[in-house]
């Protein structure tokens, strides 16, 4: 298939990765080169097609949470944020200040999880020169040890707070069914003060692993706040102009394309990345100053133009989610959880549903989860289920983003990289977007003209 | 006496949102542990690798294409020992549910007029289409659970699934019946084994362990007339999880 793998040929190059690996999901990266020219570069979303759209409708609103959050395993409390909020937004639901404290607390630890496992178990390998982190239990043992160790404390976070982080089980419409308990939010906080040290230790060994250098500035979209580095709330925010989050529809404009399951959203007619670099650069100034100044050991700039630092983005906001976690559980640990303003049920009384009528309604929410903004979206009718429902995700925003930097690097290594090395390049290039394709194909309402 | 070689253990992904996988990379020292018992050769989601000798198939998510029934198909042929990794595989999990709409119908929301290209079949749980070993509930898998089934079969014995109700271990856990608090439970019908976990968080069970081999229905029936409500009333709930069981659920319930 690879006629001439090992030598450099500034005129051809044809690169086929078939199920790129340490992405959640299946994806495949084309690059074709033919005399110099460049006839295809595609990221192909590959993964079978999962039709939630579809299986929403004519549930009711209150398991929209339950199905949303099994579009993803990594995201899962993204994801149930981020519906719970939608449903809110149609039903009216005004959730107290302890319940959203709670929320952030665990969109923040969230964040902990999967910025820990893209850097540790899914880009460092790269970086070191092997294939997986299996090689490196061997070799660099105590830094497994403390990557694990990581990500024990925002998987307990999970546990204390929802049951579980993997689909979340108390976090529900209006509340929690469960406030967690005092002895658990203890253990967190003197896990979290235990993991200042590995963060420190994480930035060190980070500094010294060289990304490779490639600059392509794009338009940046994230959520933004005047009070906060804004993840659970704010506006829209792309090319230093706001929006508002329920007018995303007139922002982007999603389309499908032939050779890949995810639709590609555009702003202006061009691509544009979310996630945690878009969020650095465009909220800078709100971080946490422990968080800055890892920025600045790291040499992060805002606004940084290359997309492989992305994974340096991540850690910065590590140091910011774990710093603002411990902010909100000194808090909690001061005032007591207050169970009156957290606890509700899951559901309305079985016995009224069916005899309320509630006002037919759309509403919509943006979460900023690790791989950048969530939205989710939906219509109720008066017996309040779903009549309509969209999902926009992550992944698919960042895929045309991802297509056009190819474009851009593909042709600045020819003639000076093998296509070994052009086709590692380009895997790592997909890698530092941390792609989430179960996401992705989820594939919800796509508007066809 | 000769040492035997560690089996070797191939993990794969079909239709799902790869939270069982998760729920294995989560083990932390317990995965460590593992390794020191079995080879890891292939686990897309955190290497590079590729082996495609394996002893042990470690399967995740539900049959919805052609191309998936090839798939499992030949991960048959070579797997010594196949195991079901969450509700997904072996109860075709979530992805149930688009079997309660035409597939045309589901291909046009979702995809427009593009939807005739998309590759879909009904929704399947690995056991329609192959022999499965083992099999591991839930949504996502319970860790002990996975633990005791990966004793059972390092040790060659076959792992029992528990066939009682959720109720069971909820009794045992002192929570409140969710019916006596005017909420609806799929626990007194759904298959035991996770502790009952959601319940134990203040939520409700949705039956993603599917349903038990006998749901004594007659049982759950009264159950429901005891607080009012028939089965169609309450037939979401039974379609969350449960789809690839329908005619099971047909022939009990309706």
């Amino acid at each position: 298939m690879t006629k001439s793998s090992n030598k450099i040929d500034p005129q051809n190059l044809n690169i086929d990765v078939h199920y790129l690996t340490r992405v959640e999901g299946h994806g495949n990266i084309v690059v074709d080169v033919k005399e110099g020219k460049l006839a295809k570069c595609e990221f192909q979303v590959i993964e079978s097609p999962r039709f939630f759209e579809s299986m929403l409708v004519g549930r009711s609103i209150w398991e929209a949470q339950h199905l949303t959050s099994r579009i993803c395993g990594i995201c899962a409390c993204g994801h149930t944020l981020a519906s719970i909020k939608a449903a809110e937004d149609a039903l009216g639901v005004k959730p107290s200040d302890e319940v959203v404290m709670l929320r952030k607390l665990l969109l923040y630890t969230e964040m902990l999880d999967s910025h820990i496992l893209h850097i540790y178990i899914l880009v460092a390998p790269d970086l070191l020169g092997v294939k997986s982190v299996m090689p490196l239990v061997k070799t660099h043992r105590p830094v497994i040890d403390m990557a694990l160790r990581m990500k024990r404390m925002s998987d307990y976070a999970g546990e204390v707070l929802a049951g579980r982080h993997i689909h979340p089980i108390s976090y529900v419409i209006g509340g929690l069914t469960q406030a967690p308990s005092r002895e658990g939010l203890e253990k967190l906080y003197s896990m979290m003060l235990e993991s200042r040290k590995d963060g420190e230790e994480t930035v060190k060994i980070i500094k010294t692993l060289k990304f490779p250098e490639f600059q392509r500035p794009t338009q940046y979209m994230s959520l933004t706040s005047d009070d906060e580095y804004a993840m659970y709330d704010g506006d829209l925010m792309v090319n230093g102009e706001k929006s508002r989050v329920r007018d995303y529809r007139k922002l982007f404009i999603e389309s499908v394309v032939d050779y890949s399951k995810a639709k590609i959203s555009k702003i202006n007619g061009k691509s544009y990345a979310v996630g945690a670099l878009s969020r650095f650069n465009n909220n800078f100034d709100k971080l946490h100053k422990k968080a800055k100044a890892t920025a600045k050991e790291l040499g992060l700039k805002a606004p940084c133009h290359n997309p492989y630092l992305n994974t340096a983005a991540q850690l910065v906001e590590w140091v910011h989610c774990l710093e603002e976690s411990i902010t909100i559980l000194e808090k909690i640990l001061k005032e007591g959880v207050k169970e009156d303003k957290v606890v509700v049920s899951s559901w309305p009384k079985r016995s009224e549903l069916g005899k309320i009528k509630y006002k037919p309604n759309t509403g919509a929410a943006c979460v900023e989860v690790p791989r950048g903004s969530l939205f989710h979206e939906y219509t109720i009718d008066d017996s309040a289920h779903i009549t309509a429902a969209n999902c926009v995700i992550p992944t698919n925003q960042n895929m045309g983003n991802l297509e056009d930097d190819m474009r851009k690097l593909v042709p600045e290594l020819l003639g000076k990289k093998t296509q070994e090395e052009i086709t590692l390049d380009l895997e790592m290039l997909a890698r530092s977007y941390d792609p989430c394709i179960s996401c992705a194909t989820h594939l919800l309402d796509v508007s066809f003209v | 006496m000769k040492k035997q070689p560690k089996p070797r253990v191939a993990f794969f992904d079909f239709t799902d949102c790869e939270g069982c996988q998760l729920q294995f990379a989560n083990m932390g020292q317990t995965l460590l542990e593992l390794t020191e018992l079995v080879d890891i050769v292939n686990f897309r989601e955190i290497m590079s690798e590729a082996g495609q000798d394996y002893d042990v198939a470690i399967v995740e998510g539900a049959i919805t294409t052609d191309n998936d029934v090839v798939r499992i198909k030949k991960i048959r042929e070579k797997a010594k020992v196949l195991v079901t990794l969450g509700a997904c595989a072996t109860i075709a999990g979530v992805n149930g549910i688009k079997n309660r709409r035409p597939l045309e119908a589901a291909k046009k929301t979702v995809y427009g007029e593009k939807g005739a290209l998309v590759n879909t079949i009904k929704a399947m749980a690995v056991h329609e289409v192959v022999t499965v070993d083992y099999a591991i509930n839930g949504c996502p898998v319970y860790v002990p659970e996975v633990v005791a089934v990966l004793k059972c079969l390092l040790m060659g014995k076959p792992y029992v699934v528990p066939n009682y109700a959720v109720c069971v271990e909820c009794k045992m856990n002192e929570n409140v019946c969710r019916y006596e608090k005017d909420q609806e439970c799929m626990g007194p019908v759904t298959r035991a084994g996770c502790n009952s976990w959601c319940i134990n968080n203040g939520n409700r069970c949705y039956g993603c362990r599917g349903l038990v081999d006998k749901p004594a229905s007659d049982a759950a029936k009264d159950i429901l007339q005891k607080y009012g409500l028939k089965v169609e009333d309450i037939l979401n709930s039974f379609t969350l999880y449960n789809d690839s069981m329908g005619e099971k659920y047909d022939q009990e319930f309706k």
